[in-house]
């Protein structure tokens, strides 16, 4: 009974503390707090497990996924006002990759405040993209997770979004597998014109929680990622007639499909 | 007397001495990229990566490492044979590692620092990534950039050598392609009986001479001097490939690029037939006869092509024949192949 007591005025002190936490400290570029953005991937309303788990589209087709990971980077963060913050591009360079936890999230440093928007690229930015190799580090790096490749040499670019699997409703491919293969890319063309799969995500945090980033704890922007989408979006997507999509023009329709993934769930503050 | 005879012949000695020791000391020395002087200013970043003998070197070596394949078989210069101006001479298709058979004739590794694109299909456009097409293509070298650097790293070498060429024992990938490119611009074609011709220091025999003009007149708009490709891309009326091969399409998905390649140098036609994105005509004569009389429409076939009463080619008679060919041969450029610069 007295625990219940105790439970019942420590509530209430204890979200006023937190309120009281939740005042807004002045907008500082030169002084940077913590910000992590975690994509946390799932196809409909279950998690995702690799191989594993067989899930059906809206085509009707059973599929499971052996491999996932897409490029994020220029992350903005933006307050109610409208006042931006633009994460310096070179820290602004994410490999999600599904199956290894480090790679499940974005940390990046803003300014003290209370951010109720989100924007990020999903991709990897034409300027980028045709930069010095000197410049190409870290996740850019053509020598890094080249075993999953994410950069194409003989058409010099990176590959955005990489999902593989199984699906019987694929084609037996060379290796005798029933594999398809959606390797999503092209930041526009360097002296000609070509497709452009480059996305900005914006992702409103007013109604599931704005992040309340302060220099002593790490805000953490949840979003859930519905992988599901990218066969289920604006457009239905059938792996018996699209087993293979790579540098082609379906491409666009697989990106424009995935560009609908992210919505935001909550925020840790 | 004998004293004079002495002397005289002592001071010979020493003078003929003090040449050859200049001589030498100029062979030592590392000219670094030098700009032939009837070339145009050159399209390569030297301000984000300048040629120094260290890495020129490093490059070199990086050029004929095996290493740098899956199973250590394969190194750029297994391909990019010097002797036949850096390219796979008497292959249609190159093969690579285990024997793998590509889809397109290995193009020369010349005169690179004045292109800005690479490859046939021109997908690359910084040479810096280049490397990087050959080192991972399945057919090629099946490595992955990772393993590269691992097997550079573990070297007794290399780390030295990336020391010398960057300062420091790291091995990046940045330093790695950077390196191989430092090699590659160096690869320079000028030193042709043309380019002497050119540069006032010899003249064209009458034959050559009506050759150039014929030259001029009929093949220069694709061909443009003095690297003899105006870089772009073109559908020379040859025809489809037997693997469908779309070349530059694959890169821009314009249907308008179906079937265009880009227009290749005339240059070191003696050492690096055969000739065409697919390695299609072993002859110079092969290529000439499609051109004069072989030639039917294709998807995209180059406007230049269009006789303009249904038929396509470019007319040469057999005596123009003769004079063309005089000229071509001005372009082989024998100290390119026999350059010990560049040699393994």
């Amino acid at each position: 009974m007295r625990k219940f007591l105790i439970a019942a005025i420590a509530g209430p002190m204890f979200f006023a503390s937190c309120k009281k936490e939740g005042k807004e400290p002045e907008f500082n570029q030169d002084d940077l707090a913590p910000l992590s953005i975690e994509f946390d991937n799932i196809v409909g309303g279950t998690n995702l497990y690799l191989n594993s788990t067989t899930y059906t589209n809206a085509a009707g087709e059973d599929y499971s996924i052996s491999l996932l990971q897409y490029y994020v980077s220029n992350i903005k963060v933006y307050k109610a006002d409208g006042t931006e913050y633009v994460v310096p591009q070179d820290s602004s360079y994410f490999l999600i990759k599904e199956g290894d936890v480090a790679s499940g999230s974005a940390l990046v440093h803003v300014p003290e405040g209370d951010y109720s928007r989100l924007v990020f690229t999903l991709g990897v930015d034409s300027l980028r993209s045709t930069m010095d190799v000197d410049r190409r580090t870290g996740v850019l790096d053509p020598a890094s997770g080249m075993d999953e490749g994410m950069y194409w040499g003989w058409n010099s670019g990176y590959i955005f979004f990489k999902m593989e699997g199984l699906s019987a409703a694929a084609p037996v491919d060379g290796s005798g597998q029933h594999k398809f293969r959606y390797h999503i890319g092209g930041f526009g063309g360097y002296s000609a014109p070509t497709i452009n799969n480059i996305k900005e995500i914006s992702i409103d945090l007013s109604q599931a929680g704005v992040a309340k980033v302060r220099k002593e704890r790490k805000s953490n922007i949840h979003l859930m990622v519905d992988i599901a989408k990218v066969m289920n979006g604006p457009t239905t997507l059938s792996i018996a007639a699209n087993p293979t999509v790579m540098f082609s023009e379906f491409s666009a329709t697989i990106a424009a499909n995935y560009a609908t993934m992210f919505s935001h769930d909550h925020t840790e503050n | 007397m004998r004293k004079v005879k002495v002397i005289l012949l002592l001071v010979g000695v020493l003078v003929l001495a003090s040449c050859k020791k200049e001589i030498i000391d100029k062979v030592a020395e590392f000219a670094g990229f030098q700009k032939p002087s009837n070339f145009p200013v050159p399209a390569y970043h030297f301000d984000t990566n300048p040629v120094t003998k260290e890495g020129f070197e490093l490059g070199k070596k990086l050029f004929y490492e095996p290493r740098l394949s899956r199973n250590n078989t394969i190194s750029c210069g297994s391909c990019h044979i010097q002797a036949s101006a850096f390219t796979h001479h008497g292959h249609d298709v190159s093969h690579g590692i285990d024997d793998r058979l590509g889809k397109r004739n290995a193009p020369p590794i010349m005169n690179l620092a004045w292109h800005t694109s690479f490859n046939h299909d021109g997908g690359v456009f910084d040479l810096d990534m280049q490397p990087i097409v050959p080192i991972t293509t399945f057919e090629e070298m099946d490595e992955t950039l990772e393993n590269v650097l691992q097997k550079l790293k573990a070297h007794p070498e290399y780390p030295k050598l990336f020391a010398k060429a960057f300062g420091s024992e790291t091995i990046t990938s940045a330093r790695v392609l950077k390196a191989l490119s430092q090699f590659m611009v160096l690869c320079i074609s000028a030193q042709s009986r043309y380019d002497s011709v050119m540069r006032n220091e010899a003249s064209f025999t009458a034959e050559e001479m009506q050759g150039y003009e014929l030259f001029k007149q009929k093949c220069a708009s694709c061909h443009r001097e003095p690297l003899f490709s105006d870089l772009s891309f073109r559908n020379n009326g040859i025809g489809v490939s037997f693997n469908g091969d779309a070349g530059r399409y694959e890169i821009t998905l314009n249907e308008s690029d179906k079937y265009k390649f880009k227009v290749p140098s005339l240059r070191n036609l003696k050492y690096s037939a055969p000739y065409m994105h697919d390695g299609r005509f072993y002859t110079l004569d092969a290529v000439l006869d499609k051109y004069s009389t072989g030639m039917q429409y294709v998807q995209n076939i180059d406007p230049a092509l269009d006789k303009g009463n249904g038929s396509y080619g470019i007319a040469i008679s057999s005596e123009e024949r003769v004079y063309l060919k005089a000229f071509l041969n001005t372009l082989n450029d024998e100290h390119f192949v026999k350059n010990k610069l560049l040699s393994e």
